[in-house]
């Protein structure tokens, strides 16, 4: 395999490509890279300015896949993300309602997730109100490392000391993904804190939690394998469709199994773990 | 009228910044302290409700699942919180407040209009702190810098009146100079801030002489800038008379090189630029000439390399200067060619000690901690935003930095092959785009010509600047659309010395004319020469032909994006400059360029005396091993690296944290930056100013041959590769110093002819010295080598940690009793000794060997034997690779006259590479390396343990993974 996933799905170009819009705007820094996943993937992909859109030069109903990749949108002012959320919220929110409603697919990553948190989007509620947070990491400070993620949350045990099955994780984004993959983060602010104990429990519930921070095994356990004091060590949620999910790690980090950090000693795979999330993506609009 | 709103976290939430500042405060000796709150302010300034302020409160600057906020009208005092003292941070009139943008943004897109302006403060409560002396006390060695901050004691809780700085009134100001005398020329010099001496000063005398009338303050500003050391450099470029005193082989010495005295003219193009030019690589594309040195990088495309240095706005604020250093050197390759995508950055920082007593540090001298932490931060804050990976770098402390902290930062581009080269043509626009022009930064160029003295923090406050990345990452979105699609013939950045250098350049063999009332401000009461020479961040140049013009302003507008017409290039070959009508300059552009008068600088460079006391035979290997691991210099940098998004575009394959935990300390790294290709560039840097006290040359030499080891080790070769060279030096006019420079570049020429590698950019950051009270601290002369080298296919790349148990371990290169400047000595308090030479003859076909063998992939891991020698070497292998090593001195080929375990441990030798070959290569290996001195030392194993067997075949080093690691990761585990 020379150039990773690119080659892989050039034979099947007959089959009609999803649109993705991948988002500009001030200081997104992680959109070339998002775009090469979802090319990789097999879908066809449009940069497009949020002035674009605003100006209506440029039309969200026309994509499939709306993309927020990660960065410093306006400098991470404020709070992370929260200016470009506020953006989104007061001059695009009809448009991007309807494209949720329309049963199109949302990802939010890092800088995006962060965002769709702050604009109500994720976990999403009827009033699109804030419902989580993520704020400053526990350490204080940005940091850049590899972190093993769990995928969906499966059985927990309650404090009375009693299983207690929880369904698992409904996104489309992340079905068939293994146990535990592997993928970097990078922030200074990705703790992840919900408004209380209900909007937990409620996300628990409805399987929306998508990953957790842990270890190699796939135990849940505390820093460095939560790399930023995250509560339940959630690392990414979806919305109660399961089609808009946002995550702090980068899947489009570990793409090919070149950007693995170990591949030198552990040899290279067919894929990096991030591969199957845009794949899936592209896969839910061929069914 | 305005309303102050406070953001304060709801009880319960942790705040980590909090935290770590009461950490801060206890460490400082205030041991009472029992609380911190952090509090963000904002004062919205303008005709808004209590409504709508409630409202943007509420929706955009407080987050409702872990914060409050409090609403108080301009009259109103804030709450007080009993037992807490309270402590108001704001930035002072025309500093950059990043957030004040960002903010009014929000607050339109709320569909708000009747906000003005916002203004951002901080505000610390404090409790179990009582005294006020405490309470300043804290505030000035934590919280704020005075350059660019004022505190606010409890009692003052009102904004501070920044709106109403006067109207600039237009007025023509003439320097009379034509009839004064020496003195009275040095004392303009000195009272206008021009940094020019003498003999520069009569000759723009006489060049108005001649004209027959005295200059404008303008015009004398804007030939102080294109003259200054930093933008012109006179050093390198001057008359040298060179000296040498006592230069011979010392005992035991390989090698004594001799430059004899001799008379040289340009420095620069005597030793760097003539390697590059003997050499004719057919792979150098641009060298030299443009804001970074191009070479070729595949049939499509090139890559530029540029590494700048900002040490002395760094010294004063370490978070603004370092900031606004790497965003100035993104800005570089930004402005090569036609303009290249930046893809990797590099930063390399020398610190005074951490441990330094506080009560010691001289007046006017940050404490290194804080100069750290600040730089760190500063380089890690412009870096992430902006999207560029920072994969390679160094930190390295000496007591001689406690004033000059050095920072360099580098930058590589990309760019498509046709856009390689750039041409201003007579009657194109000239464009500025990007951020707006402030009192920012004024003086830089001419301020960094001269020494920090205890005083410079305040009589250059004007230099420090605080960057805006995000309005760089918007230009440079824009240009490279811009680019793409054709719409300029040039560019170049807005660095030190303003639009006055950069239009200056540009227009060199045309001539320019420029309005000066036309460039956008931040805020008014600019006088014209501040327009012309301010040199605020995040600004580029741009020669627009005049059909282009409409279509590039309004693709800038697009993404709100400033863009601006400011006057055309002419055929006159003057610089012409108006202000609302007004000639303010006319200068003709060949005195400009090449008026700059040439005098001779003496330089000597005295050998010093040989008198390396014979020292005792350490019994303890191990401790000393344990010691060097802890050695800041060589000790885990972990705690930056990770700080910096070294990933960011998906094209990092070798990280600089490699092995079985990610945390084994790399060579150098490796991108990958284009996604449909297998061709990689490997970056290393290579810097060492303890062997420059002994001998320059020899420094020069080493920094070289260690920068391409890193390349060699990572799976690069020297087949398309190229060197950068940055020098850090004391005042030039002191004859010692010169002299020490004068041998460093020898050294450079030579070793880069040896190894056949060209330079292809460099910058020299002369007068590194601190003053107190007249006594001048200088700077290590210290000489930074950035190389980087393309490879074919980033398969091939390998990683200095130990891979399999049963592997064989080789030694590749011959050792020498060379401890001069090495960390053993330092260690164990040592100075003299012989400092580490490089066999020309041997080192480039070793290394190309060496490379080849790894292309066969014959290689499993190698590491460069650097700082600590073959001890540290294997050490770092075996806890990277967490597994054990089995080594035999007996075995290794050592050359020199004492036969000590110690010091074949611990010689830092140069061209030497420890490198793990499996059991089934041994052969090939041994063949691909035919030629070369190559032990067979031992072996990797399954134990834990790192264990050495001496020349008498006991065991004279052993220590377990574990205790190894412990040692080299906790000494910079936090700063």
């Amino acid at each position: 395999m020379l150039f990773g996933p690119s080659t892989l799905f050039t034979k099947k170009i007959n089959m009609a490509k999803p649109k993705v819009l991948i988002l500009k705007a001030a200081g997104i820094n992680c959109d070339k890279e998002t775009a090469f996943a979802f090319e990789s993937a097999g879908a066809a992909t449009e940069f497009v300015h949020i002035n674009q859109l605003v100006s209506l030069e440029k039309k969200l109903s026309e994509y499939q896949i709306l993309a927020l990749s990660g960065g410093f949108t306006y400098g991470d002012d404020i709070a992370a993300g929260k200016i470009l959320a506020n953006e989104l919220k007061c001059k695009l929110f009809d448009s991007l309602k309807k494209f949720v409603d329309d049963g199109k697919l949302i990802i939010g990553i890092c800088n995006g997730f962060q965002i769709l948190v702050k604009a109500g989007i994720l976990p999403g509620c009827a009033s699109f109100e804030q419902e989580v947070t993520l704020s400053g990491n526990d350490s204080g400070f940005f940091q850049d490392r590899w972190v093993y993620l769990k995928s969906s949350v499966r059985a927990q045990a309650s404090p009375e000391g009693t299983t207690r099955h929880q369904p698992p994780a409904k996104c489309v984004w992340t079905q068939g993904v293994r146990d535990v993959i592997y993928l970097p983060i990078a922030h200074g602010e990705g703790k992840f804190i919900p408004k209380n104990e209900e909007v937990l429990e409620r996300l628990k519930n409805s399987g929306q939690i998508v990953f957790q921070y842990c270890d190699k095994e796939g135990v849940v356990s505390g820093y460095p394998s939560n790399p930023n004091g995250s509560i339940d060590n959630i690392a990414g949620i979806c919305d109660s469709t399961g089609r808009v999910f946002g995550l702090m790690p980068h899947p489009e980090r570990h793409l090919i199994s070149l950007q693995h950090p170990r591949w030198t000693r552990e040899g290279l795979k067919k894929h990096g773990d991030g591969f199957v999330i845009f794949l899936n993506a592209v896969n839910y609009f061929r069914k | 009228m305005y309303w102050r709103i406070e953001i304060k976290d709801k009880e319960g939430v942790f705040n980590s910044a909090a935290e770590s500042l009461k950490s801060e405060i206890r460490e400082l000796g205030c041991s009472e302290i029992e609380d911190v709150r952090i509090r963000a302010v904002y004062f919205l300034i303008g005709t808004l409700s209590r409504d709508e302020a409630c409202r943007i409160a509420g929706d955009l600057l407080s987050d409702k699942v872990i914060q409050e906020f409090d609403l108080l009208a301009e009259n109103d005092a804030p709450k007080g919180y009993e037992k807490y003292k309270s402590l108001q941070i704001l930035y002072k009139p025309g500093v950059m407040d990043p957030v004040e943008d960002s903010t009014l943004k929000g607050i339109k897109d709320l569909g708000i209009v009747s906000v003005e302006s916002v203004r951002t403060a901080k505000r610390y409560l404090l409790k179990g702190i009582e005294k006020k002396e405490a309470l300043l006390l804290i505030a000035e060695k934590l919280l704020y810098n005075k350059l660019i901050q004022i505190v606010l004691p409890e009692d003052e809780h009102h904004l501070y009146d920044f709106a109403h700085l006067p109207d600039y009134k237009f007025q023509l100001k003439i320097v009379d100079l034509l009839d004064k005398s020496d003195k009275e020329l040095m004392r303009l010099s000195r009272e206008g801030q021009l940094y020019l001496n003498v003999h520069e000063m009569r000759t723009i005398q006489s060049y108005f002489k001649k004209l027959k009338r005295n200059p404008t303050d303008c015009e004398l500003e804007t030939i102080a800038q294109t003259w200054s050391e930093h933008c012109v450099h006179k050093t390198f470029r001057g008359l040298i008379d060179y000296k040498e005193k006592g230069v011979r082989r010392l005992p035991g010495a390989r090698f004594v090189k001799k430059l004899g005295s001799k008379k040289i003219h340009n420095l620069l193009k005597s030793t760097i630029a003539k390697v590059t030019t003997e050499l004719k690589k057919p792979y150098c594309v641009s060298v030299f000439k443009d804001n970074s040195g191009i070479i070729k990088f595949d049939d499509e495309y090139n890559v530029c390399f540029k590494v700048e240095t900002h040490n002395h706005p760094s010294a004063l604020e370490p978070y603004g200067g370092a900031n606004t250093g790497i965003g100035g050197v993104i800005r570089d390759p930004m402005g090569t060619g036609m303009g290249a995508k930046p893809i990797l950055n590099t930063d390399v920082f020398c610190f005074g000690p951490l441990d330094f007593a506080p009560q010691s540090l001289p007046p006017g001298a940050l404490s290194p901690r804080r100069v750290m932490k600040g730089v760190t931060s500063g380089v890690r804050d412009y870096g992430n935003r902006m999207g560029i990976p920072t994969a390679n770098g160094a930190v390295l402390f000496d007591e001689r930095f406690i004033g000059n902290p050095l920072v360099y930062c580098g930058t590589v581009g990309i760019l498509p092959k046709k856009e390689s080269f750039k041409k201003v043509r007579p009657q194109d626009a000239i464009v500025v785009v990007g951020g707006r022009t402030g009192r920012d930064g004024i003086h830089g160029a001419t301020f960094s010509s001269g020494e920090l003295t205890h005083e410079s923090e305040n009589i250059s406050s004007g230099a420090v600047q605080i960057g805006n990345a995000i309005t760089e990452k918007k230009v440079l979105d824009c240009l490279l659309k811009a680019r793409d699609a054709g719409l300029y013939g040039a560019i170049t950045d807005c660095g030190a010395g303003g639009l006055s250098s950069a239009i200056g350049e540009m227009g060199e063999t045309t001539g320019a004319r420029v309005d000066l009332k036309r460039v956008p401000l931040k805020y008014h009461g600019l006088s014209y020469p501040e327009i012309w020479i301010s040199e605020a961040q995040e600004r580029m140049v741009l020669a627009v032909p005049k059909n282009k013009v409409k279509k590039l302003l309004e693709m800038f507008a697009k993404e709100d994006v400033e863009a601006t017409v400011l006057g055309e290039f002419t055929r006159s070959k003057k610089l012409e400059l108006d202000y609302d009508g007004h000639r303010v300059c006319t200068l003709d552009m060949k005195f400009l360029h090449e008026g700059v008068p040439q005098i001779t600088r003496s330089a000597v460079w005295t050998a010093l005396p040989h008198k390396t006391k014979n020292f005792r035979v350490s019994k303890d290997c191990t401790g000393s091993l344990l010691k060097l691991l802890s050695h800041p210099n060589i000790a885990s940098k972990e705690w930056v690296i990770r700080q910096y998004d070294h990933e960011v575009q998906g094209a990092t394959v070798v990280k600089p944290l490699v092995g079985v935990a990610n945390d084994g300390p790399s060579d150098a790294c490796v991108v990958k930056p284009r996604f449909d290709s297998l061709k990689g560039l490997a970056v290393s840097n290579g810097i060492n100013f303890k062997y420059g006290d002994l001998d320059p040359y020899w420094m020069a030499a080493s920094c070289i041959d260690e920068a391409l080891r890193q390349i060699i080790c990572v799976g690069g070769s020297l087949a398309q590769a190229a060197i950068l060279d940055n020098f850090c030096w004391g005042n030039p006019d002191k004859p010692d110093r010169l002299g020490s420079l004068v041998r460093a570049s020898y050294g450079c020429y030579d070793a880069a002819k040896a190894f056949s590698v060209p330079f292809i950019s460099g910058k020299d950051s002369l007068n590194n010295e601190f003053s107190v009270h007249n006594k001048s601290i200088s700077i290590p002369g210290t000489l930074l080598i950035s190389a980087m080298a393309v490879m074919d296919d980033v398969h091939r790349s390998i990683t200095m940690d130990l891979k399999k148990s049963g592997n064989l371990l080789y030694l590749v290169g011959a050792t020498f009793q060379e401890l001069g400047g090495s960390h053993y000595y330092d260690i164990l308090k040592i100075k003299g000794g012989i400092v580490p030479q490089v066999d020309f003859k041997k080192a480039r076909s070793l290394m190309q060997k060496l490379s080849k063998a790894t292309a066969k992939g014959l290689i499993r891991s190698a590491h460069d034997c650097s700082e600590g020698g073959l001890g540290v070497t294997v050490a770092e292998m075996a806890f990277s690779g967490g597994l054990g090593v089995n080594i035999f001195l007996n075995d290794v080929c050592y050359k020199g006259k004492e036969k000590r375990d110690d010091v074949i441990l611990f010689s830092e030798s140069n061209t030497r590479f420890v490198v793990e070959v499996e059991r089934l290569n041994q052969k090939a290996f041994e063949k691909a390396l035919k030629g070369c001195s190559l032990s067979l030392m031992g072996c990797v194993t399954d134990s834990d343990e790192f264990k050495v067997y001496g020349l008498c075949g006991n065991i004279c080093l052993q220590a377990k993974l574990e205790q190894l690691k412990e040692a080299w990761q906790k000494p910079l585990k936090s700063v």
